[in-house]
């Protein structure tokens, strides 16, 4: 019998051989998890996207205005590292987005959360903020800036208040879900052991909903910092988002350019940090 | 009297839509305590309504269920449930399951210590103490939730189609676990299964159920769970007195569900 080559083991970490598992399958279109990962193609990409970058700028094909060469932004990278924006250093400007993220989403789940067991618990709490929930649900945040300006200016709190209106939606139908999913049997089981209502809501429901919570915490770190950002561009003088802002009054693209590539940076390793904290804390999740 | 008591008890369950389903219909049935009950019949003919009365779940439309003379009108510690499957907490681990009513009740934690790791001996799962559930396979699941339930020591022990979900050879060896331990503790046992084999093998007394409306059919009184204490499984389920029986429910059964499919498509 005649043995296929195998493929080297570097063809694989590329992701253009197939590797063992894809090997046996003989279907492979309409298979996501026969499709390859294409490393290869991944690098090519952003190598070729970088020389592009060099190449530009070394030849001065695009003007600095719309898109800075390079060494422009490496120097200013250093700038905004050693001295900041604005009297303000970088890390400032990151650490007070963050921070605007983190309090909204606390106070969202600290009300979200509770809000969400009550309605998923009692016919009461469900018939007095269904509408509200429902009608809120589909507004996006953004829309909310300029009520929130009204009423409490452009300091602090209105930001703060805008990303916790922004969260507690999110998590507010993630734990009510969470507690409408648990499995009966699983609540009938709790009542013949002997358990107490409360005992059944703290070691039953309560454990059953923090998959689907999690998901809602996700979730919401997502769009509170794609909301931070937008928030920060209408109206502030500290954060990563006004400081694309104010680099762009100034026509300073390289600026904006590094901050644009720092609130993705920052969002990847928002979803990464999330993912990780759910794999250890939540490791049953989806096993019921 | 001590054991359970169904006193005629009937369910009408309403459909959303109107229209009635009579699931049980003047159901009457005195189990005595420490007895082993299978109840058999065909799909819809209303086992899990009955047994959920029992445990408390359902309120009958009609009728009572009195154990140890009170009224049950919910559920309790004292009536002990093993479901189907997908019933542990796939939160916790093995040991914590076991753990968990005498945890709710707030026993000490050293005795309960010391009988959850007996109970997981019992059901041979010492090893297995740590790991969460979801790692195990559906049989040893299902013993976990056999210790669970037995860790709460309740009276009577009810069971729906615990282990229909397993392949023939663990459900056989699991109907062995299921004797010894009614045998050891001396619990009150109602058991509903599909397998006939299975009801005739573990009741003492046998059930058969017959649908539309939801009754009791004819109820038989059997020496086989005796037997199986003493001779081996396969030698109890291959005598002739076994495969009588069998075949006589069996015919049973099958005609009941000849009429159900007559009239669903006349
Ligand atoms: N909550 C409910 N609402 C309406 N009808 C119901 C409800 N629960 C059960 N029924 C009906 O009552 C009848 C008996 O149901 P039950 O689940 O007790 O049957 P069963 O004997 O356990 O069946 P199986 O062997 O398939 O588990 C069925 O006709 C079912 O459709
Ligand atoms: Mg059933």
């Amino acid at each position: 019998m005649k043995d296929k080559k195998q493929p080297s083991d570097v063809a694989i970490w590329l992701g253009i051989a197939d590797n063992t598992f894809t090997r046996q399958k003989t279907v492979k279109f309409g298979d996501a998890s026969a499709v390859n990962s294409g490393r290869f193609y991944s690098i090519l990409i952003v190598f070729a996207l970088g020389a592009l970058w060099v190449l530009s700028s070394v030849m001065g094909l695009v003007e600095p205005f719309f898109w800075p060469t390079i060494g422009g932004t490496w120097d200013r990278l250093y700038l905004l590292v050693t001295e900041g924006f604005r009297n303000t250093s970088l890390w400032e400007h990151i650490g007070i987005s963050v921070y605007r993220v983190i309090s909204g989403v606390l106070y969202g789940s600290l009300v979200g959360i509770p809000l969400g067991f009550a309605m998923g618990l009692s016919s009461t709490a469900r018939g007095l903020f269904d509408p509200i929930v429902e009608f809120m649900r589909p507004i996006p945040p953004l829309a909310l800036i300029p009520l929130i300006i009204l009423w409490f200016g452009i300091d602090e709190v209105a930001k703060i208040f805008l990303l916790f209106l922004a969260s507690l939606f999110i998590m507010t139908i993630a734990a009510r879900s969470g507690v409408s999913s648990v499995r009966i049997s699983k609540v009938h089981a709790a009542y013949s052991l002997g358990a107490s209502k409360l005992q059944i809501l703290r070691h039953v429901i309560l454990p059953n909903a923090l998959p689907e919570i999690f998901t809602g915490l996700r979730t919401s770190m997502g769009v509170c910092w794609g909301t931070v950002v937008a928030a920060e561009l209408v109206a502030a003088d500290k954060g990563v988002g006004s400081m694309i802002m104010i680099a762009k009054n100034f026509l300073q693209t390289d600026t904006v350019v590094i901050g644009i590539i720092i609130i993705g940076v920052i969002g990847y390793a928002i979803e990464m940090l999330m993912r990780f904290l759910e794999r250890r804390l939540i490791p049953w999740k989806g096993k019921g | 009297m001590t054991g359970i008591i169904i006193d005629t008890v009937s369910m009408v369950f309403t459909l959303p839509g109107g229209g009635e389903v009579h699931a049980l219909n003047n159901v009457s049935l005195d189990i005595k305590e420490g007895e082993l009950v299978s109840v058999l019949g065909p799909s819809g003919c209303g086992k899990t309504t009955l047994l959920n009365i029992v445990a408390g779940f359902l309120a009958p439309t009609s009728g009572e269920v009195r154990l140890n003379n009170h009224v049950v009108k919910g559920p309790g510690s004292e009536r002990g449930m093993v479901f189907q499957q997908g019933a542990l907490f796939e939160w916790l681990t093995v040991e914590q399951n076991v753990a968990f009513g005498p945890n709710m009740a707030g026993k000490p934690k050293a005795e309960t210590a010391r009988k959850v790791e007996h109970l997981l001996d019992t059901v041979g799962l010492s090893d297995f103490g740590e790991k969460p559930v979801y790692q195990l396979s559906g049989g040893m699941q299902q013993r976990v939730a056999l210790a669970r339930c037995l860790a709460n020591d309740p009276d009577v022990i009810l069971m729906d189609e615990p282990l229909g979900a397993l392949d023939a050879l663990t459900r056989e060896k699991m109907q062995g676990l299921v004797l010894k331990l009614w045998k050891e503790t001396g619990k009150t046992i109602i058991l509903i299964t599909h397998s006939v084999e299975e009801a005739l093998f573990l009741g003492e007394k046998l059930i058969v159920m017959a649908p539309r409306p939801g009754r009791i059919e004819k109820i038989y009184e059997l020496p086989f769970a005796e037997q199986g204490m003493t001779m081996s499984p396969r030698d109890v389920k291959a005598s002739v007195d076994f495969v009588e029986k069998r075949e006589e429910i069996l015919s049973m059964i099958w005609e009941m569900e000849e009429e159900i499919m007559g009239q669903a498509t006349a």
